[in-house]
């Protein structure tokens, strides 16, 4: 039963996860772009929570609203300045493009919050049921991931703004031809993909300690579990973030933790190499 | 053959020689130290620019080759009892393995897909290593200070390591210009310009891109030994350090890319401006913010590096820079 509670353990986490590699797959699906400043973006979104509830005692949940409108901001502004001028240039150009937008963020982070851990005080204890026990703040996580989700979805699905941003990910000569103004949109899909990392942040703040340098570690999640998921498809990276939740839950059961991290990059490369589609997409 | 008569190349090797030669008439350790650290990055950014800048292939992780050079070399040293020149070979042989396994596996994976794998194989590594107790794990080897004797002390074997590291540096320009100016480098770039087309027209691709990789893999493989010996531990977040990494791209970037002299310029030119902001006190603490906006300002502005601009601009010079 022991491994039922780390399973549940690791599923909530996951879910958390799963936004973090949604906001980078949906950049990568619409602009083919794959966002190395996404690490920095959940340390700023991390902060984000920290400084609102530690200097202005803002309910946690409620700074995440402002740091999410903030993520879309930064993200726009960041299509604009580093990245519309390359969009269409080498991989090359983009990946550097958005690591140098990494390393201002990083230097001008670690300059402003050095980088002794920092942690939000904030619990809202924890829940029962059997041998499963969770905190609260988890619980709550999970629920506000799923909430994004579904607001995505709705969002790409039922609205005009999400049509275009589909049509300019499927064909963006063609939708250009239909009069969608395409920069406009690619904009507003990188502000989106912040946006979901900086929420990913925000989440991670209230149950786990932070530096500026943390985000890195996520984002190397981020780009596992959009693979698994597939590139470009956010609701099979909710997907990912579950698998690679519960992996992370079971695997320190057989096997000292340390570990974890060279299962996950071993199941990355070999994702890569047999199904670069992912494990829900279509085989090539 | 051709190759030789062009006067760039033997410029550049001058160029170098008197340069890297300087803190041996001086004597000076500082000095050595400082031109220690460019010639290390002249060696690697003109090794990652065989893959990259010839083959079109972004590989991200490049420093896994650097660091695992560096673990076999410290360990056939410490625990095989073998010497520096032996450590040296075993570097680059393991270096070449490695890129050769890999080579037959991911470079049939193209653009963000090929440098997402480079990225996994790098942490892989790191993760991996992070656990192998052979290797210390955690904590990573240390030289006996013992080791050191045979080659007359540690202050003796510094100034060895700095001889071996120019003579590296000149192998590495050679090999980059050789390369470049061979029949296999005009198929490499024939899988850069179009990789079809390039198959199409007889280039061997899987072959080609395995062995330009394998090239560019056995430098670091060495001077990972050098600089490890050098510093005399080796610890798993320090010698699979992402970031490193992706300050080579930059270095090549910066020179221009594809070029012979392009990944020396820029190796030469990262560095003295990192040593710059680190040390004025006005960028200090933001010495990494500046290094990020001055690269976003190359990639958006000039692309093609700085020997790439000069040769797009005065064509006569595209004889003179190779």
């Amino acid at each position: 039963m022991e491994i039922f509670a780390f399973l549940v353990d690791g599923l909530l986490l996951g879910f958390v996860y799963g936004i973090a590699a949604m906001g980078m797959t949906l950049i990568w699906g619409v602009m083919n772009v794959i966002n190395l400043s996404h690490g920095p973006i959940i340390a700023l979104g991390s902060f984000g929570v920290y400084l609102l509830f530690t200097n202005l005692g803002m309910n946690p949940y409620l700074a995440l609203v402002l740091v999410a409108v903030g993520g879309l901001l930064a993200g726009i502004l960041i299509y604009t300045v580093a990245i519309h001028r390359v969009i269409n240039a080498p991989h090359l150009s983009t990946l550097l493009a958005t690591f140098s937008v990494n390393m201002i963020i990083i230097g001008l982070g670690t300059a402003a919050f050095t980088t002794t851990p920092r942690t939000v005080n904030f619990s809202l204890g924890s829940l029962s049921a059997g041998p499963v026990t969770v905190l609260g703040t988890r619980l709550v996580a999970a629920l506000a991931a799923i909430l994004v989700t579904a607001g995505l979805y709705l969002f790409l699905y039922r609205t005009t703004p999400g049509k275009y941003v589909r049509a300019v990910a499927n064909n963006r000569a063609a939708a250009e031809l239909m009069g969608i103004p395409s920069s406009r949109i690619l904009a507003l899909s990188f502000g989106l993909g912040t946006m979901l990392a900086a929420i990913a942040g925000g989440l991670i703040a209230t149950f786990f300690p932070f530096t500026i340098l943390s985000g890195g570690v996520y984002e190397l999640k981020s780009f596992v579990i959009s693979v698994l998921g597939g590139l470009g498809n956010p609701i099979g990276a909710l997907a990912g973030g579950l698998i690679l939740g519960s992996i992370e839950g079971i695997i320190p059961k057989f096997l000292p933790t340390t570990w974890v991290p060279v299962l996950e990059f071993l199941m990355f490369i070999i994702i890569l190499l047999v199904r670069p589609s992912g494990l829900f997409g279509a085989k090539r | 053959m051709n190759a030789w008569r062009s006067p760039g190349i033997w410029l550049i090797l001058l160029v170098v020689l008197v340069s890297s030669s300087w803190p041996l008439l001086t004597q000076k350790a500082a000095t050595r130290e400082v031109v220690f650290t460019v010639l290390l990055s002249v060696v690697l950014a003109s090794s990652l620019n065989i893959i990259l800048g010839y083959t079109g292939y972004v590989s991200f992780g490049h420093i896994v080759f650097f660091g695992l050079g560096g673990y076999i070399g410290l360990y056939t040293m410490s625990s095989l009892g073998a010497s520096l020149y032996i450590a040296l070979a075993a570097g680059g042989l393991s270096a070449a393995l490695l890129a050769f396994l890999l080579g037959k596996a991911i470079l049939r994976l193209r653009g963000a897909y090929f440098a997402l794998a480079t990225i996994g194989v790098n942490e892989a590594m790191r993760a991996f290593i992070n656990n192998f107790q052979p290797f210390g794990g955690p904590i990573g080897i240390s030289l006996n200070f013992n080791v050191y004797k045979a080659y007359g002390g540690a202050a003796q074997a510094l100034w060895l390591t700095y001889y071996l590291l120019i003579a590296l540096s000149i192998v590495s320009i050679l090999l980059s210009y050789l390369v470049k100016s061979s029949k296999f480098g005009l198929g490499l770039m024939a899988i850069r310009e179009d990789e079809d087309a390039a198959e199409v027209m007889g280039v061997i691709t899987p072959n080609a891109k395995t062995w330009a990789y394998v090239l560019s893999a056995i430098l670091p493989g060495m001077v990972g030994v050098l600089f490890y010996f050098k510093n005399g531990n080796i610890e798993p977040g320090d010698a699979f350090r992402l970031h490193f990494s992706v300050e080579l791209l930059v270095m090549v970037m910066l020179g221009g890319y594809g070029t012979v002299l392009g990944p020396i310029l820029g190796a030469v030119g990262y560095q003295r401006l990192r040593g710059f902001l680190l040390t004025s006190p006005l960028f200090k603490n933001i010495q990494l913010s500046v290094a990020g906006a001055l690269l976003l300002l190359i990639i958006l502005f000039i692309p093609a590096g700085a020997v790439g601009w000069l040769r797009n601009r005065f064509s006569p010079l595209r004889r003179l820079l190779p």
